[in-house]
């Protein structure tokens, strides 16, 4: 599904952000990437939606080469890969139904298809009663549920997720992770970044370790693993 | 690109339109008084041009042969007139023709000068045709200058002073449009600008969300297109109307006979084509310098 071989990235500031990393990723799969600050780990998020380019080597999505991906083919990678930030990216002037139903738009799907979808992905991140709020209205959680719910509007096979829990008090943060598993029983692959050790030690994944650009441990059923 | 995409792209262009408040009006501002400029410059040349093509046609010299010339030096001087170069064609009228004609062009009254005939007083005329009626004015003195010739006689230098004229008006509206122009359409980029920088956060989500890049940038088309043709309406309302007053009061009273100022219904048309076109052009190329450089999609 994903697939990473001897990927470098040099930043044009002359930062090696990647050195040689190789790694695949199953159809389905549950990963965490974890390492300290400045690893890596944002950087390998971005190689997958084609944000950055590797300098040199070869990434591997759905069997499309994405170092020789064509300017105009980016789009349609993108449809089908869901995107979550740390601090959610929500367009304020937008209603939550608004915000979500903006994903699809772009992507031209029709009035009812919109509609239908919409409301079933709000059904899904249980937030259905809250559909005509104002993003400032809600919670943090709930503002990271309707951009989850945004991810996986267009159903893409694969959401990655770049520190989702980073803003959020431990509580909610099991309510993101809960959504996320229930994503996952769905077939969706899910990346996900993380510094939160208590969610990685408890909820058992496989645990990718990024350290200077290089991956330093690959476990099935890891640990954080870090003392930090 | 389906209806109902291309119905968003204008909704989202028109909401940016009212959005940008002051720059909007600026830009549509500045389009209607570049546009107001070239409509009465394009109003102005035609008719001089028409102008032109009406005297063309009229254009001759009329040489006046000494009187004591005899048929020799006659025809002596008309074959070094026509040598003259930028003669096209030479035409001799007697005395007696032209005592005919001048007599018949008075009708009744003519009989009067019957006994003239007895003692014309009229000189033999050749009556030369430049071959470009701009020349006119270089053919009539070097014939003047000719041996037997009494005096030359033309439309004045009406025509050198109207091509001078005429090349003003060109140089002068070609420089003030282009400055106006060029203040449309930098007003044009800047308020686009101003749109891609409040939308920077939307551009970015539609980006990786899995929006194409013409789906991105057509919304910033339609709103510069919209701008242009915002700055059509005023100017071309106000020489419609304002032509059409024009030439009901003194169109067709110019107090010259052979000439009318050319009908509303023949110019404002092709006027109105030309503004409309000219506004959209400034527009979507305004938004084309702007999308080019701060939507880096
Ligand atoms: N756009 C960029 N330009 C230059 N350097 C960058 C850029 N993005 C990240 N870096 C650098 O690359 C390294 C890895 O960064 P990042 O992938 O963001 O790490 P992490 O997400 O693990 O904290 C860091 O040293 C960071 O400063
Ligand atoms: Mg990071």
């Amino acid at each position: 599904m994903i697939e990473l071989n001897d990927v470098w990235k040099t930043y044009p500031n002359g930062v090696m952000a990647m050195n040689g990393m190789s790694i695949y990723i199953q159809s389905g799969e549950f990963v965490y990437v974890v390492g300290p600050s400045g690893a890596g780990k944002s950087t390998f998020i971005k190689m997958i939606y084609r944000e950055e380019r590797p300098t040199r080597g070869e990434i591997l999505v759905g069997g499309e080469n994405l170092a020789h991906m064509k300017e105009r083919h980016v789009p349609y990678l993108r449809r089908n890969i869901g995107v979550v930030f740390q601090d959610f990216k929500l367009l304020p002037s937008m209603n939550v139904f608004e915000n979500i139903a903006f994903a699809m738009e772009v992507v031209e799907a029709s009035k009812p298809e919109i509609r239908r979808r919409v409301m079933d992905v709000l059904d899904i991140v249980r937030l259905k009663n809250k559909a005509r709020f104002q993003p400032h209205e809600l919670s943090g959680g709930e503002q990271q549920r309707v951009s989850i719910a945004r991810a996986i509007v267009n159903n893409p096979d694969v959401l990655i997720c770049d520190e989702p829990t980073g803003n959020l008090d431990p509580e909610t943060s099991w309510e993101i992770m809960h959504l996320l598993e229930e994503i996952n029983d769905r077939g969706t692959t899910i990346i996900m970044a993380t510094h939160n050790r208590e969610i990685v030690n408890n909820m058992r994944k496989r645990v990718i370790a990024i350290e200077n650009g290089r991956i330093s441990r690959d476990e099935v059923r890891g640990r954080y693993g870090y003392e930090s | 690109m389906r209806a109902r995409t291309l119905g968003r792209h204008v909704k989202e262009g028109g909401r940016n339109i009212v959005r940008n408040g002051w720059m909007t009006f600026a830009s549509v501002s500045a389009v209607t008084v570049m546009l107001l400029v070239v409509g009465t410059f394009m109003l102005l040349i035609m008719n001089v041009n028409h102008f032109a093509d009406t005297l063309e046609g009229d254009v001759e010299v009329r040489v006046f042969v000494e009187r004591q010339a005899e048929a020799a030096d006659q025809e002596q001087l008309e074959t070094e007139i026509t040598r003259v170069p930028g003669v096209d064609d030479v035409a001799f009228v007697p005395r007696e023709e032209g005592l005919d004609n001048f007599i018949a062009s008075l009708g009744d009254e003519g009989e009067y000068f019957e006994t003239l005939r007895e003692e014309n007083p009229l000189n033999d005329v050749f009556v030369v045709q430049a071959e470009e009626p701009e020349r006119t004015d270089q053919v009539a003195g070097q014939i003047d200058s000719l041996t037997h010739v009494e005096d030359v006689e033309y439309g004045s230098n009406i025509f050198n002073q109207l091509f001078a004229a005429t090349d003003l008006v060109r140089i002068v509206g070609l420089v003030l449009i282009t400055g106006l122009l060029f203040t449309a359409v930098f007003l044009i980029a800047n308020t686009i600008k101003l749109t891609i920088v409040a939308r920077k956060k939307e551009i970015q989500i539609m980006k990786f969300v899995g929006a194409t890049n013409s789906f991105i940038r057509w919304p910033f088309f339609i709103e510069g297109l919209l701008l242009g043709i915002l700055g059509c309406i005023l100017p071309i309302g106000l020489l419609v109307y304002g032509y059409g007053r024009f030439y009901d009061i003194i169109g067709q009273n110019t107090g010259l006979e052979f000439f009318e100022f050319l009908p509303p219904q023949v110019v404002l048309f092709q006027t109105a084509i030309l503004l409309l076109t000219v506004g959209a052009v400034v527009g979507v190329w305004g938004s084309l310098m702007s999308v080019r450089k701060f939507l880096r999609v």
